[in-house]
């Protein structure tokens, strides 16, 4: 068996005020790797033992920091860039709406990282365990026992010359304390892993099935059952128990305009054309000319349909009639329909309609050339 | 361990601050009277702030006393004499709220009972909102606070003779009989006084708002006061920089403590945006009140917050000192806030006047004059209390 390895030399009294002078006395001695245990705090023991002022709170302000600015980015992104809402006519950024969640998020890094980090540098993970533990030493100073540990790391450390300088304290007993044998990390063990493991798979799986399948209790239901009217459901609330109301008389919906000449043969007023025939808007004439007129009026408005006769094939767009129509007549009639020529309000939009008209028009002109027009067509090169 | 020396001589403060006292309360209530004549309601307004900061001087300082026994605090014991000094303002409170019972329809549109006939509002609240009925409450609470001030400092002197164990046990149960009466009359008070300045307006947590504030002001008084005397030797050598810690860890928790009741009042009314609360809020955003807002803010919260962040600020003397009196004027500066925009004459903005300066000098003046006539007549140390030595021997 290979030689066991001291941790450090302890020291035990038997009253808070010996300790006090102890530490002092330790403190004063130039040993910097040793410590006091008790079972109790005792005020003053920082001064005695000339503590300097623990760093910690640094690395707590830092954490609580980036916990301000974690949460002040996430709220900015997620609220007024990603997925901007409007909750209660708020602006999108609206700092005191995220005031509490940016404290929170500040105390819970600054709390939960601090201890994290006591954890894994002061404690010394992965080790579970301190050498103190399961000894005389930690259950007397646990107790009613005060203690000192000099540890061997120390580098003025010599076994009988620092017996000879606790001795000097006036202790109780005095004790050398060993590095358990076996140097292994027991949180790592499989055993313990699976152990740690199966408890969470048991846990879950129990509630889960105690809740979900023996008691019928849905375990989360994410809020998917509230005391609200959803579309489509029936209302006790109201008397003709229709759960989605009909809106106001007279309310009109977002982005409609009403169209006041429905059902006259001529509309009443001169209706003007608002769009100006550019490439643009000529292009989209075109393409919705082609989709949704071409079937009955022919690809050049000739009226002569695809329909193979299952319709009756409109009138030429052609005739004098049609090119002595006004741009708001012909608007008129795509809007309204005209005979057995169905309204196309509902699948052509306002600016889709006019630009057709200014569509309708090329196509006349280009039927209907005359001697200038070609001299003009020649001058303008087509790409 | 070296035995703390527990005899203790009396040290009388110097007739200088009695003349500086004096000096100040005649300046105070010569220009005072000048205020009232020239301009009755800017004075009144600045009167009720003077006096809702006596009563936060002297009950906070009730409160303190009770805190301590109720809690079994050993480290205040040594400072507690102080602490009681400041609770000396609280007898005062009834003859320095009369002149404003006497200026009652300046400060209160409820006073007016034209006012109140056609107002729904007004007329639900009267039953409570009455003249009568105010003055009586005002005595009442009055009453209550000087006879629990009257029975600690009672118990506490006759402890410096007898040094009976008996009388501090006799305080732990005032102490618990009166921090729920201090709880339900400091809300009231706040109702009273600086709520219904606004009649209409309501919000429930007002009372703790008040509360706070009168911590942070009776706690920097004291802070003060005990930093003063330390640099002039009157306190026991045992009273170190750690019992200054502990008044500064105080403060900033207060400090904290306010903000987030400050913050927690002004969100929800914020976001729920109903008219009859959003006023208030939005009286204290007309013109150039919302500079005095957003200053409340840094005052009463950011530079005293970070001031007292590091652990050595709040054990430092002089940052000790700078803060008390920066939290003194922190609290009047939030009172002024609460109800100078009240004032109709104000409403649409601020316009200084030497009338807001002239009530400060005399709570100072005041002050400074029942502190010297306590010290004069009592003991700055509690001899005879059985938590004294541990007090004296308290260290972080
Ligand atoms: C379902 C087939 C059909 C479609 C599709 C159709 N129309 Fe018609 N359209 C007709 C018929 C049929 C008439 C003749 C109605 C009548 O008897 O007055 C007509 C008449 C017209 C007239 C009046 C002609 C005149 O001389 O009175 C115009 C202008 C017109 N259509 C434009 C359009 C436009 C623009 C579109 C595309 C949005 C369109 N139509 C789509 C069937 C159609």
């Amino acid at each position: 068996m290979a030689e066991k390895k001291i941790f450090g030399i302890t020291a035990l009294f038997k009253d808070p005020d010996s300790i006090i002078s102890a530490a002092k006395k330790t403190s004063l001695s130039g040993y910097t790797k040793w410590d006091v245990n008790t079972p109790y705090p005792i005020h003053g023991m920082d001064n005695a033992m000339n503590i300097k002022p623990s760093k910690l709170g640094f690395v707590t302000l830092i954490c609580g920091l980036s916990g301000t600015t974690i949460a002040l980015l996430l709220m900015w992104w997620t609220m007024s860039v990603d997925y901007p809402m409007v909750i209660g006519g708020k602006p999108f950024f609206s700092l005191p709406a995220f005031i509490p969640v940016t404290f929170e998020l500040t105390v819970i890094l600054a709390t939960a990282s601090t201890v994290a980090i006591m954890f894994a540098f002061f404690f010394g993970l992965p080790e579970n365990s301190h050498p103190l533990h399961d000894t005389d030493y930690m259950k007397k100073v646990s107790r009613d026992h005060y203690g000192v540990v000099i540890e061997a790391d120390d580098p003025k450390f010599n076994e009988t010359v620092v017996k000879d300088f606790l001795k000097s304290l006036n202790p109780v007993s005095i004790d050398v304390i060993y590095y358990p044998e076996k140097e292994t990390y027991p949180i790592f063990e499989p055993k313990f892993l699976g152990v740690l493991a199966a408890t969470a798979i048991i846990v879950s799986l129990g509630t889960y099935l105690t809740l979900n399948s023996l008691m019928y209790i849905e375990p989360f239901n994410w809020m998917m059952n509230q005391d609200k009217i959803i579309p489509q459901s029936k209302s006790e609330y109201f008397a003709d128990e229709r759960g989605m109301r009909m809106p106001v008389e007279g309310t009109v919906a977002r982005g409609f305009i009403p169209y006041p000449y429905l059902g006259e043969l001529i509309p009443t007023e001169v209706l003007l054309n608002p769009s100006i025939s550019t490439k643009a808007i000529l292009e989209l004439g075109e393409r919705k000319f082609l989709t949704y007129c071409s079937p009955c009026h022919g690809d050049f408005g000739d009226g002569d349909s695809r329909l193979r006769g299952q319709f009756q094939n409109p009138p030429t767009l052609h005739s004098d009639r049609a090119r002595n129509f006004s741009d708001g007549m012909i608007y008129h009639i795509m809007t309204n329909g005209q005979n057995i020529m169905p309204s196309y309000s509902s699948q052509v939009s306002r600016e889709e309609r006019w630009a057709i008209v200014n569509y309708i028009r090329v196509l006349q002109r280009a039927k209907n050339a005359n001697e200038h027009d070609v001299e003009f067509a020649k001058n303008i090169n087509i790409e | 361990m070296t035995e703390i020396n527990l005899t203790y001589n009396k040290k009388e403060l110097p007739t200088r601050y009695t003349r500086l006292g004096v000096l100040l309360l005649a300046i105070g209530l010569v220009f005072g009277i000048v205020a009232f004549i020239t301009d009755q309601n800017r004075a009144v307004f600045n009167y009720l702030i003077a006096y809702s900061f006596m009563i936060s001087i002297g009950l906070g300082s009730l409160f303190l006393i009770a805190l301590e026994y109720i809690v079994g605090a050993v480290w205040s014991v040594p400072i507690r004499r102080i602490v009681e000094f400041f609770a000396a303002t609280i007898p005062f409170l009834a003859i320095l709220v009369i002149p404003l019972l006497f200026n009652m329809h300046e400060l209160f549109h409820w006073s007016h009972e034209e006012a109140v006939a056609g107002d729904e509002i007004l007329e639900g609240k009267a039953p409570y909102l009455n003249v009568p009925f105010f003055i009586i409450r005002v005595f009442v609470l009055i009453g209550i606070w000087s006879l629990f001030y009257f029975f600690f400092i009672r118990n506490s002197k006759k402890q410096d003779t007898t040094k009976d164990q008996n009388l501090t046990k006799l305080n732990i149960k005032l102490s618990a009989v009166f921090i729920p009466v201090f709880a339900i009359s400091i809300t009231i008070t706040a109702i009273d006084w600086l709520m219904s300045i606004e009649p209409h307006w309501f919000s429930t947590i007002f009372g703790v708002y008040f509360f706070s504030g009168t911590v942070i002001a009776s706690l920097a008084a004291v802070t003060l006061a005990t930093v003063l005397l330390k640099e002039n030797g009157y306190l026991h050598p045992s009273i170190t920089n750690d019992h200054l810690y502990s008044l500064g860890g105080l403060m900033f928790a207060f400090i904290n403590f306010w903000a987030y009741i400050a913050f927690s009042q002004f969100m929800l009314i914020w976001y729920a945006d109903l008219p009859e609360e959003s006023f208030w809020f939005l009286q204290k955003w007309n013109g150039n009140w919302a500079v005095f807002s957003i200053l409340l803010i840094i005052i009463h919260f950011v530079v005293p917050y970070a001031a007292l962040l590091a652990h050595p600020a709040k054990k430092n003397p002089k940052r000790l000192k700078f803060i008390a009196v920066w939290l003194l004027f922190a609290h009047l500066f939030d009172l002024f806030w609460l109800v100078m925009p009240e004032s109709n004459q104000l409403s649409e903005g601020y316009s200084f006047s030497w009338i807001d300066l002239v009530f400060p000098i005399a709570i100072v003046g005041v002050l400074m004059l029942i502190f010297k006539m306590k010290a004069k007549k009592e003991n700055l140390l509690p001899i005879g209390d059985p938590k004294l030595k541990r007090g004296l021997e308290f260290h972080l």
